[in-house]
């Protein structure tokens, strides 16, 4: 998948309370949750941002509760993709069970400003800077995970491989 | 080369030789859920087709992050929970029953088991010597409906702890300083063995302290040997034939070793808004604090409130404050009751609330004013956990906890302990 969209940029340790504080887990209606979305940190976030914009993110990306409704909100909030030096381990696995697209790469990360236009191609694991002109080369997932969150996250690629087997 | 308790653990449930790196497939012992991240795993247990729970005597489902609910949504949400327990015939621990994790460990983790739970703090269940983790909801679901889960067998880091702790410091000081040590990321991914003479001595009780933090270093795991300690622990529960000892091999390979000398600790403060920003006592004394609150899965056990009574009895709070105390579970607020701690916390000032995670997630029980700073024995103080942004949080060990609100200000324990 290709993305373009403006860069959010946040910074380390961002965790899973701030994406999505547990008062509002009241649904997981991802429009709902978008709607608290980064709330303790930046009020109104999907009110704030394009439909398609990059999260970018320095070390620990979603580290604290397992709640999957972080990721949901992400998505709800109709952010394309989170690009960060690390995610944390949990959070790593919920996005993608949720087909949430995320890309690691430290390189870039350090050199994306907020504001910047970026182009994101999960396929190769491309990362260019429409802003700068700057690339990188992040690792892309292996394909198993593509079809994962090609099929709309674990249970849609599940039912998938059931039907299949079938 | 030999194995960790981790590789032991997962070899035994995915019947293969399991090495750090390994990805398997195991069998589920125990399977978890709450209230919080329950009703999105029924829900996608039901979107996959899924009819029947594969272990329904070994699934459990807690009503406790909003017990009794604040509001009508979450009330909804337990009915939907009960519903799901009738019909699958899984276990349902009502509002009575308390903290998840403190109710596995007293009623259905042995050593050896895989555990699964929609809750980061599933970890703690590894003080039994179990592996047990967080997961998300639609992971959690699929372990529901297979009775298994894929893992990646995690390196170990083994947190070799020696010493005797001095009079006023104690494990939670310990764990806070691990993690102030190696960062909030730095176990990404792996596994905690913790070891030593420290840990060969020390109460189940307080190991759980420590295996329920280890998901705060970013660790999938932490984990503790099961021995006459665990044995004797089993057996209070009345569970004796639960227990198997479990320990590494001599030559198990560690991707780090660390050790720690527990003899030259002093007490630990995590200041806000990261666990990993860890102060000593002296560079935190004296922080003006408006609510303190002693419960959780971490520290709110009988042995923690023991100590807090120990500190408060025959005093009186700041009026300044306000204390909060949450047993972590039924039988722990039940035993309080009987030893007559509960009556010396209340003669103290403490508020009593009924077992759950309340206010330790922000849902109900203690929300913090705008600028208002909260000692609390919990383990996380991100910005916004304890339901307002606005707030700070300080995490530190109940005898701290209990020495803070006397004061109205983060207070040293030592000067209420006696040597």
């Amino acid at each position: 998948m290709i993305f373009q969209g403006n860069v959010h940029k946040f910074g380390r340790d961002i965790d899973t309370d701030v994406i999505i504080p547990a008062t509002y887990l009241v649904t997981f209606e991802p429009a709902e949750l978008a709607k608290h979305c980064m709330e303790p940190i930046f009020p109104n976030f999907a009110e704030r941002i394009k439909p398609g914009d990059i999260i970018v993110a320095e070390d620990n990306f979603g580290c604290g509760s397992s709640r999957e409704h972080a990721p949901l909100a992400i998505k709800g909030a109709e952010i394309a993709c989170v690009l960060a030096k690390s995610f944390a381990r949990i959070f790593y696995r919920n996005a993608i069970n949720t087909a949430l697209p995320i890309l690691e790469s430290e390189e870039a990360v350090d050199s994306i400003s907020d504001g910047d236009e970026l182009k994101i191609d999960t396929n190769t694991g491309e990362i260019s800077n429409l802003t700068t002109g700057l690339s990188w080369q992040a690792e892309p997932f292996p394909d198993f995970i593509n079809e994962i969150i090609n099929a709309g996250g674990l249970i849609g690629y599940t039912k998938e491989r059931i039907a299949r087997e079938a | 080369m030999g194995k960790t308790i981790a590789e032991k653990i997962l070899s035994a449930k995915s019947g293969q030789d399991a090495k750090a790196g390994d990805i398997v497939i195991v069998d589920v012992d125990v399977i978890a859920l709450q209230d919080g991240t329950g009703p999105l795993a029924i829900d996608q247990f039901a979107v996959l087709g899924a009819t029947e729970v594969a272990k329904p005597k070994q699934t459990y489902l807690f009503i406790e992050h909003a017990a009794p609910s604040p509001r009508r949504e979450l009330s909804n949400a337990h009915l939907l929970m009960r519903a799901f327990a009738r019909k699958t015939g899984v276990n349902l621990s009502d509002v009575n029953g308390g903290v998840i994790h403190q109710r596995l460990v007293e009623s259905a983790v042995k050593p050896g088991d895989v555990v699964v739970g929609a809750d980061s703090h599933t970890c703690m269940s590894g003080g039994l010597g179990a592996f047990a983790t967080g997961m998300g909801s639609t992971d959690v679901a699929i372990a529901m409906a297979a009775g298994k889960t894929w893992m990646r067998v995690p390196e170990t880091f083994k947190i070799e702890i020696t010493g005797r702790f001095p009079a006023g410091v104690y494990p939670k000081d310990l764990m806070l300083s691990i993690i102030g040590k190696i960062g909030a990321d730095g176990a990404t991914y792996k596994a905690l063995e913790f070891t030593g003479d420290t840990i060969e001595n020390m109460p189940l009780t307080d190991r759980l302290t420590l295996s329920n933090m280890a998901v705060e270093s970013g660790a999938k795991a932490g984990i503790i040997a099961a021995d006459k300690i665990t044995a004797e622990y089993l057996r209070e529960q009345g569970r004796p034939d639960d227990y198997i000892p479990l320990t590494a091999d001599n030559d198990a390979g560690y991707e780090k070793i660390i050790k720690i000398d527990v003899g030259k600790l002093e007490p630990v403060i995590a200041a806000p808004h990261t666990v990993d920003n860890t102060k000593s006592i002296a560079e935190a004394a004296g922080i003006e604090i408006n609510q303190v609150y002693i419960g959780s899965c971490t520290n709110g056990r009988l042995a923690d409130l023991k100590v807090a009574a120990g500190v408060l009895k025959g005093k009186k709070i700041a009026s300044s404050v306000r204390l909060i105390i949450t047993p972590a579970s039924r039988s722990v607020y039940l035993a309080a009751l009987n030893a007559g701690i509960i009556g010396d916390l209340v003669e103290a000032g403490a508020m009593i609330t009924g077992p759950g995670c309340g206010a330790c997630v922000g849902v109900h029980g203690g929300i913090l004013g705008d600028g208002e700073a909260c000692l609390a024995t919990t383990n996380r103080n991100f910005q916004g956990r304890m339901g307002n942004p606005k707030g700070f949080i300080y995490l530190g060990s109940p005898a701290t906890a209990a020495a803070t609100a006397l004061n109205g200000k983060i207070t040293d324990p030592r000067e209420y302990i006696d040597k």
